[in-house]
């Protein structure tokens, strides 16, 4: 080491920055390569310790949680409907109500604005109690409906679209539009819409894995049929029936067969997502 | 402009399009806020193993009284704490270390989108599935206990699962994988919108890196690190998936008789399946309260940092 702070040169830090990162790195991406290693071993195979080289056992694995008492393979159906549903009307609308602040003028839109700001932090799960007397009320308990209706109003999704409409749709576009003869519905669909598309790209991706890793909300709403479950239900069941007797094997098949969907959409669509991320971060 | 009848007709669209968020918002969360606060007035709950309904019956605020004489709501919150200053710490130490490597013109890092993109990954990947994975790998006999064996580090296996330190230490530590990219974007962001003749100002005064670093990058940043560490809060409070599940809902191991890794939202679900409602409702007004306290904080910055626009 040089001696001081001063002495040490560029080359050197560059060095060291690289190393910690390379660390993080695998410190990342660890977890999922033991995961996807363990989903090809066969149970007893897995029970002689780790290696770091994939077996042959991952159709049997796959065919094992097939027939498994845990339907996994509904439960990523299920979670493929909850969360595409969720998805498409968490999006539509609130670029619709961004839309809606952002293009208009009126009395209460300063009002509406701030109040949405105001609760945006708020967790739903200290609603949680009302929103389930609600749903029983209304008979919709073990139905998808109160998983996905209520994402129309997304307070976080709203504002990252507010702020991007700012710079992506100037208002003479819409006063020609308007001289032109549009309806507002019209507008919005034809032409706030597309210019949206990246932005629409970015909270699409978020919503559907924040729906499909949701665990809180739809373990107190599908609490009857295993059928009609979505993963992160089936999951935390793996983990609380006898564990020691399970296939191995068959356990890690069914995590790979959870997580993996999002790795591939992220992989093919990161450069968006963490661009999304930091775009949403010039705020704060 | 202003005033003139067309602009007032195509006005009315803005309350239009405001009217499904509106009708949903009060549907789904503020109705069910109100009732939530509602029941918290009433001693409503299930015995006899959920036989016999006792109540409702109207009991002022007796539900908060016993909240906080019965000592699970201080425990819960005490080792919610624990296992969100054990994750916090490191995550905002790695964080601003690599937002500053990053950022720094300098260093001049290749590769900076594939490692945004590795460190961000955890952060999208199930909570439930990835404390499952830990529950697996951690276990006795699993793969981590078999790795240190073989490299000769430990003799017999480490029991992560079953001890204080271990399960805690478990949780804070998916907690800092999972949000340490995130936590490295946004300040990142913050670094990448510092003017850069402070840097070349700096640069000619001859200060060293981290003298650049404590002294013109950090007390910028402090809006922004305030930002992560409120809202690192808030998301804190939440916790649920990770320990829920690593525990299998136990919230273990059991030391005094009390639960060492019991999250405030894990108690209150487990009133919410057992129907208890006063206490799910008084538990739920609580946390209530202190998040929006956190959240008016946050809102307050939100809405000073428009106004510089």
């Amino acid at each position: 080491m040089p001696k001081k702070e001063r002495g040490i040169n560029v080359g050197a830090r560059r060095t060291i920055s690289y190393v910690v990162l390379v660390f993080f790195t695998i410190l990342c991406l660890f977890w999922f390569y033991v995961l996807f290693i363990n989903a090809t071993r066969s149970h007893s195979e897995l029970a002689t310790g780790f290696t770091m080289i994939p077996s042959t056992h991952a159709i049997d694995n796959l065919n094992n949680v097939l027939h498994d008492t845990i339907p996994i393979f509904y439960g990523l159906l299920n979670s493929l409907i909850v969360s595409f549903c969720t998805c498409i009307l968490c999006t539509y609308f609130s670029t619709m109500t961004a839309f809606a602040i952002h293009a208009y003028e009126y009395k209460l839109k300063k009002f509406i604005f701030g109040f949405i700001l105001a609760i945006m932090m708020i967790p739903t799960q200290v609603t949680a109690l009302g929103f389930i007397q609600l749903i029983r009320k209304m008979n919709l308990m073990q139905s998808f409906i109160p998983l996905i209706v209520p994402s129309i109003a997304s307070p976080i999704v709203f504002f990252y679209m507010k702020q991007y409409m700012e710079s992506a749709l100037p208002q003479e576009l819409l006063e020609a539009a308007r001289i032109d003869g549009a309806g507002e519905l019209r507008i919005f669909n034809t032409i706030a819409l597309p210019l949206m598309k990246p932005a629409i790209a970015v909270q699409a991706i978020f919503s559907f894995v924040g729906a499909w890793n949701n665990y809180f909300t739809p373990s107190l709403i599908l609490t009857k049929n295993d059928k009609k479950k979505t993963l992160p239900i089936l999951i935390a069941k793996l983990r609380s029936a006898d564990f020691a007797k399970f296939d191995m094997g068959k356990v890690y098949m069914m995590i790979t067969l959870s997580i993996l969907p999002v790795i591939i959409v992220y992989l093919l669509m990161s450069r968006y997502i963490v661009g999304g991320v930091a775009v949403g971060a010039v705020k704060g | 402009m202003r005033g003139s009848k067309n602009i007032s007709r195509y006005n009315r669209w803005g309350y239009i399009f405001l009217i499904p968020f509106i009708v949903i918002f009060i549907v789904f969360q503020l109705i069910p806020l109100g009732t939530t606060i509602y029941n918290s007035f009433f001693e409503h709950y299930f015995a006899n193993g959920g036989i016999t309904e006792i109540g409702p019956k109207f009991v002022g605020l007796q539900n908060f009284g016993t909240l906080f004489s019965d000592g699970r709501v201080l425990t819960c919150f005490k080792n919610t704490m624990i296992m969100w200053i054990l994750g916090f710490i490191p995550q905002i130490i790695v964080s601003l270390l690599l937002a500053a490597w990053f950022s720094d013109p300098s260093l001049r890092l290749k590769g900076q989108p594939f490692f945004k993109t590795v460190i961000y990954l955890p952060n999208l990947i199930m909570a439930s599935a990835f404390a499952m994975l830990f529950f697996t790998l951690f276990s006795d006999f699993g793969p981590i206990n078999s790795m240190l064996t073989k490299i000769g580090l430990i003799s017999s296996p480490i029991k992560f699962t079953s001890t204080v330190m271990g399960t805690r230490g478990l949780v804070a530590f998916m907690n800092f994988l999972m949000w340490f990219g995130n936590t490295t974007i946004l300040l990142l962001a913050g670094m990448l919108g510092i003017d850069t003749s402070l840097y070349e100002a700096a640069e000619v005064d001859g200060a060293t890196s981290s003298q650049v670093f404590f002294r013109i990058t950090l007390p910028i940043l402090r809006p922004i690190l305030i930002y992560v560490l409120i809202t690192s809060l808030i998301g804190g409070l939440q916790m649920f998936d990770v320990p829920q599940i690593l525990t299998s809902g136990a919230g273990g191991p059991i030391v005094d008789g009390k639960k060492t890794s019991q999250t405030l939202i894990m108690l209150l679900n487990d009133h919410l399946f057992s129907k208890n409602y006063g206490m799910a409702g008084a538990l739920s007004v609580v946390l209530f309260i202190i998040t929006s306290l956190l959240s008016f904080l946050v809102f307050k910055m939100t809405k000073s940092n428009d106004e510089y626009k």
